[in-house]
């Protein structure tokens, strides 16, 4: 009988598959997607956020464990579990040696995101290069990889894990059978729900417009996380922790494909212009801080828009200021004109630029600061980089919300335990998105979503290992197990 | 998009060609990305542009080095909807780029079918020296007291033919690299910074930086692990090449200079240079064709394999031939030998400017052009402000 199954193919399950296997115990890692779609949302991720006391190779002066403690417990409005969440963070401060160890790379912030120089390690080449080496290192360890290998229910005996199963499928054109996979443990690891239109839809229910929000949401994340596993826990009665409408959520470019839109497609020009709805009027301050500390919330401001829709709208003064949008601005030469492109009410549209334009109060224009260039009288305000849009050619992009990954998930523990009725499974773990949500409940910062996978995948396959009868010096200091 | 105003001061914008609109396309994906900053030079030379031109597209073309790095760590490659293939659309430009700037421009379309050019210039070359040596000797099997081939071709006779042609391709290609780096648009730059940017891009062509993935493992090849092989074969390659051009450059200039007349003994510096060098254009193209061989499929333009092939095995025919002609100089073989070693020496530079021999002339150039703007202040400071 395999010790520990995997059930996953990103980074955590990848980390707890790699951990599990150096431990000594046999693994065997199934990954829901085909091979080329294998490594879940890790694929479109960049960087992890690292605490760190002093300068590291591509880490720049101290991040220390107070700061990034303070700055996820802002971002998520006290939704959060101080204990994991420390636990992540320590972790975040030595686990790049083992990494590389595994060929991962790390490189200097890229250029657009110099303002976390200080806090993320970038991967060289992004995440599936770091999807790459995990699995060139795990089949050189014998880890036994199966790809379209989605699991659907998951076999139990009280609260203690007996078999993973299988539906026959159809995976890149053939007929595979069903298949009950036994193991000692098994760690789970298989992503969220976003990929789920109908669990969305029933998360994120009708306004009080009719409209159904999620129906016009964009997937920038894998579009195999349909939460298939996430589901059957939930009926199986594992505890479960975090709300179904929260998740990673960003304004991306409404011409963005359904799935895997990935980094390329956010749109980055909302604190240089400002942002109006398909009535053409402005909901939200576009200049409330520093775009890297507000893009995260934008994605649920659009959702609350009728028709899930904005647009960007900057005049020439922003060109070469912000990251090449990924598809063209609609660009025209007067306000008129651009309304009409966009399909907006053009008068209505026109006089909310008049008004923002009357509004504005020019003082120095610093976009490395929170300049003193605001609107007075305006409602919403613009309260930094307030500058009026007046050099044509005027340029928009069309915003709809984009979900990265959900954050309902199971609850757990330092032991990465799934729990039915607060009791710990004796051979069950959790790791990745699968239970973000205990440590991240709302709201995002860059790079957390890779420095919980990495510590909880690492945690769960030292666990499962242990639980399977492989022993070692981390497994048995639960709290420390990443450290 | 923004389209062309015909009304817009300055000059026309070139309309792009498929290969080239779809580098466009790519880099504008690539350009919101920014993932593969560190395997390359060609994605810091596109984050100082918001928009590429055909000069800039020519340019980041011959700065690509295929290594592949950026197509395996792509989120955006096959089977996604963007089909992000780096290597691949920059190699189809590269090709056109070869074609369009090669001088004569008429001799560019050799590029089309470059296998076919390589194989009929090496024939035509053996045909003719097979008959001069019939010509001038009644026979191919003649043996020379102390492997003195010029007893066969007079020295000058040689001097004068192989000069000509090497001339002759050392011209075309120098002009063909003018036209392109005038083309591309130099930045303009101090003195001192276009010293220190020739050193820069001369070590990146001598120490084939680029092909070092970023990180020192070396490139891809027949999937996503790294291998330093490819660098190793082509140093192999290139330096061997060298070798071999400076055991011909020492024997003309103890020729000419101090009038000592081949043939030389194996412990001659000519002769070592060429044995050294020419056991490098062995290895080094063997190599270079057992990694084509495996080459992911993926990998730039699968159209210029017969290109790719076809100078390899040239290369390698060249080195065999003249470590044979070496070996059995003092035998029966010597007429046959050489006639078939200088055949394939014509060929080789004959085609000079118009085979794969002229991309590292373009890459250098694309290198030096990297080298000098990387000095200047970025004209882009996206979201770094």
């Amino acid at each position: 009988m395999i010790d520990v199954l995997v059930i996953g193919g990103g980074n955590a399950a990848l980390c707890a598959a790699l951990m599990a296997r150096e431990a000594g115990a046999s693994v065997m890692l199934l990954e829901g997607a085909p091979k080329a779609w294998r490594g879940g949302n890790s694929q479109h991720t960049r960087n992890l956020r690292c605490m760190h006391d002093a300068p590291q190779d591509v880490l720049v002066e101290a991040y220390p464990e107070e700061e990034y403690w303070q700055d996820l417990l802002k971002v998520t409005g006290g939704m959060t579990n101080e204990k994991l969440a420390r636990l992540v963070i320590r972790a975040s401060s030595n686990c790049r040696d083992w990494m590389r160890a595994h060929g991962v790379h790390f490189q200097p912030s890229l250029s657009g995101a110099l303002h976390v120089a200080r806090t993320n390690a970038f991967f060289m080449g992004g995440g599936k290069a770091l999807v790459n080496a995990y699995y060139r290192s795990a089949e050189r360890l014998g880890v036994n990889i199966r790809y379209n290998a989605q699991v659907t229910d998951i076999e139990l005996n009280g609260g203690t894990f007996v078999a993973a199963h299988l539906s026959a499928r159809d995976a890149e054109g053939q007929r595979l059978p069903a298949e009950r996979i036994q193991a000692r443990t098994c760690v789970l690891a298989a992503g969220g729900f976003e990929s789920n239109r109908e669990w969305l839809r029933e998360a994120w229910g009708q306004n009080e417009r009719g409209e159904w929000p999620s129906d016009n949401f964009l997937i920038r994340g894998t579009r195999f996380n349909t939460g298939v596993l996430l589901r059957r826990m939930q009926q199986l009665g594992a505890d479960f922790i975090g709300d179904p409408t929260q998740a990673h959520m960003v304004a991306i470019d409404a011409r963005a494909p359904l799935y895997d839109g990935g980094i390329c497609t956010r749109i980055d020009c909302v604190s240089l212009g400002v942002v109006v709805n398909r009535d053409g009027e402005r909901f939200y301050d576009e200049g409330e801080d520093f775009w890297p500390k507000r893009y995260a919330i934008w994605g649920r401001l659009v959702a609350g828009q009728p028709g899930q829709q904005a647009y960007s709208i900057i005049d020439q003064q922003a060109i070469g200021r912000f990251m090449p949008p990924v598809f063209p601005g609609t660009k025209a030469n007067s306000l008129e004109d651009l309304a009409r492109q966009l399909k907006l009410p053009v008068a209505p549209f026109v006089s909310t630029i008049q008004a923002y334009n009357a509004a504005c109060r020019v003082g120095t224009f610093d976009h490395t600061a929170l300049d003193d260039c605001r609107t007075e009288g305006l409602t919403p305000a613009k309260t930094h980089w307030a500058r009026p849009l007046v050099k044509p050619p005027f340029c928009a992009y069309p915003l709809k919300p984009g979900v990265t990954f959900t954050y309902l998930g199971l609850a757990t523990d330092a032991t990465a335990a799934v729990r039915f009725n607060g009791q710990a499974s004796p051979n069950l773990f959790v790791a990745g998105e699968m239970m973000a949500g205990n440590v991240l409940g709302k709201g995002y910062t860059a790079g957390i979503g890779m420095a919980i996978g990495t510590a909880f995948g690492r945690i769960a396959g030292v666990q499962a290992a242990a639980a399977a009868g492989f022993i070692t010096r981390s497994s048995q200091e639960p709290q420390h197990a990443a450290v | 998009m923004q389209l062309f105003d015909p009304k817009a001061p300055g000059t026309l914008i070139p309309v792009l060609n498929l290969d080239e609109s779809e580098v466009q396309r790519q880099m504008t994906v690539c350009n919101a990305c920014r993932y593969c900053e560190g395997f390359c030079a060609v994605f810091p030379a596109m984050t100082r542009r918001l928009e590429f031109s055909q000069a800039d597209i020519h340019y980041l073309a011959n700065l690509c080095h295929n290594c592949g790095a950026c197509l395996h760590a792509c989120q955006y490659a096959a089977p996604h909807e963007f089909a992000i293939n780096v290597p691949k659309a920059m190699a189809k430009v590269r090709l056109d780029t070869y074609a369009e700037y090669a001088w004569p421009q008429a001799m560019g379309t050799l590029y089309r079918r470059n296998g076919l050019t390589l194989a009929l210039a090496s024939g035509a070359g053996l045909a003719l020296f097979l008959c001069l040596t019939l010509m001038m000797m009644g026979n191919l099997f003649t043996a020379m007291p102390g492997g003195n081939l010029y007893g066969i071709f007079p020295h000058n006779t040689l001097a004068l033919m192989f000069g000509a042609v090497f001339g002759f391709a050392v011209l075309a290609l120098a002009i063909g690299v003018r036209r392109f780096w005038r083309n591309v648009s130099p930045v303009e730059a101090s003195r001192e910074q276009t010293t220190s940017a020739a050193l820069e891009a001369s070590a990146n062509v001598a120490t084939l930086k680029y092909l070092d993935g970023g990180h020192g493992e070396g490139c891809n090849n027949a999937d996503d692990r790294f291998t330093l092989w490819r660098r190793r074969f082509h140093h192999f390659t290139f330096y061997g090449f060298m070798l071999c051009f400076a055991a011909t450059g020492v024997a003309t200039l103890y020729h000419f200079l101090l009038g000592w007349s081949a043939p030389y003994p194996v412990l001659s510096v000519p002769v070592m240079l060429g044995i050294v060098g020419g056991f490098g254009l062995l290895v080094g193209p063997a190599g270079l064709l057992w990694l084509n061989l495996r080459r992911n499929a993926e990998h730039g333009d699968e159209q210029q394999k017969p290109m790719d092939r076809g100078f390899i095995a040239l290369l390698f025919l060249v080195s065999a031939s003249g470590l044979a002609l070496l070996a059995f100089r003092e035998s029966m073989a010597l007429g046959l030998l050489l006639a078939i070693h200088l055949g394939l020496v014509m060929a080789f530079f004959l085609t000079m400017p118009y085979s794969k021999f002229a991309h590292g002339i373009f890459r250098s150039a694309a290198l030096l052009k990297y080298s000098i703007e990387k000095r200047q202040p970025n004209p882009i400071n996206a979201a770094s402000d």
